[in-house]
């Protein structure tokens, strides 16, 4: 009787570490490449969370409250242009001439520039502000942060900007159809909160803005 | 016056902060602001205007950042996409 249950034993026992070593070997497995990339390694969409809306704060304190509810409602930012002749490369004979002209900001997407008064679409502006440093894996900056990079180096320096632009025709990388549509939205958004239709600001004096100029960035 | 830099993964962090007025505090603003710098950032103050707009000056030394301004913001050198 004690011979049987001894061997019983011994059987489970066998068994048992047959079942156990595998998983263990795999949880170690699993284990070893977080610890050998460290903490600061790896997606993890609550930093990620937390990341953005600190840079939304940022972008509020840094905007007018207008351009920060444009923002907040069509998911784009408008900024107007002020070389008095147009952006260069990717402007036309009009905004040469003066007319006004704007940029639309997308978060990790081009600059879109185009016309106001009648919707057309201009050039894209290809700019990228990655952090090398990659702190946590990624050189990529929260969209709300590269929004305002693009919104600090646009309305402080324009010609620099768009000179490290690489200029395309629109359409290379946003679709055409969705930024009308966005222009198309920002109208009515415009309609919605001012009686008075939008009117681009005049760049006749050294790019000043008239008073009317609305939702200037 | 905040020296800020935007960090991927975690927004702005507060590299600096002092009284530009008190010595001390001022050199090390400049110090702080001479490394970023050199580690290839750009700097710009985010300002109002008389008639309320807002913009952005672009600084590339510290004797270009307003007296008053209350922050300073880096942010990576900009790239064509």
């Amino acid at each position: 009787m004690a011979l049987a249950l001894t061997a019983t034993l011994i059987v489970i026992a066998a068994l048992s570490w047959e079942l156990l070593v595998p998983a263990v070997r795999e949880r170690r497995s699993r284990r070893a490449p977080a610890a050998d990339a460290g903490p600061a390694q790896g997606y993890d969409p609550g930093r990620e969370r937390r990341a953005e809306q600190r840079a939304r704060r940022l972008l509020r304190s840094c905007v007018t409250d207008e351009d920060w509810l444009m923002y907040r409602d069509l998911g784009v930012l408008r900024v107007w242009g002020t070389l008095a002749g147009g952006p260069g490369d990717g402007g036309t004979g009009g905004t040469r001439a003066g007319a006004p002209y704007a940029y639309l900001i997308y978060p990790h997407g081009p600059l879109i520039s185009y016309l106001p008064q009648t919707g057309e679409l201009l050039s894209e502006y290809c700019v990228t502000f990655p952090d090398e440093t990659r702190p946590y894996g990624s050189s990529r900056l929260p969209d709300s942060d590269d929004v305002l990079a693009k919104w600090l180096a646009l309305t402080g320096d324009e010609r620099g900007l768009i000179d490290q632009a690489n200029m395309h025709q629109a359409g290379r990388q946003l679709d055409p159809g969705r930024v009308r549509a966005d222009l198309l939205r920002l109208r009515r958004w415009d309609a919605a909160r001012s009686p008075a239709p939008p009117a681009g600001p005049s760049r006749a004096a050294g790019g000043e803005h008239p008073d009317s100029a609305p939702h200037h960035g | 016056m905040k020296l800020l830099r935007m960090k991927p993964g975690h927004g702005e962090v507060v590299l600096a902060e002092g009284d530009i007025d008190v010595r001390e505090d001022e050199e090390a603003l400049v110090a702080e602001f001479v490394r970023q710098l050199d580690l290839g950032m750009w700097a710009a103050v985010p300002v109002a205007t008389p008639d309320g707009r807002r913009e952005a000056r672009m600084v590339r030394e510290f004797a270009d950042v307003p007296r008053d301004a209350d922050r300073v913001i880096f942010f990576p050198r900009a790239a064509g996409g």
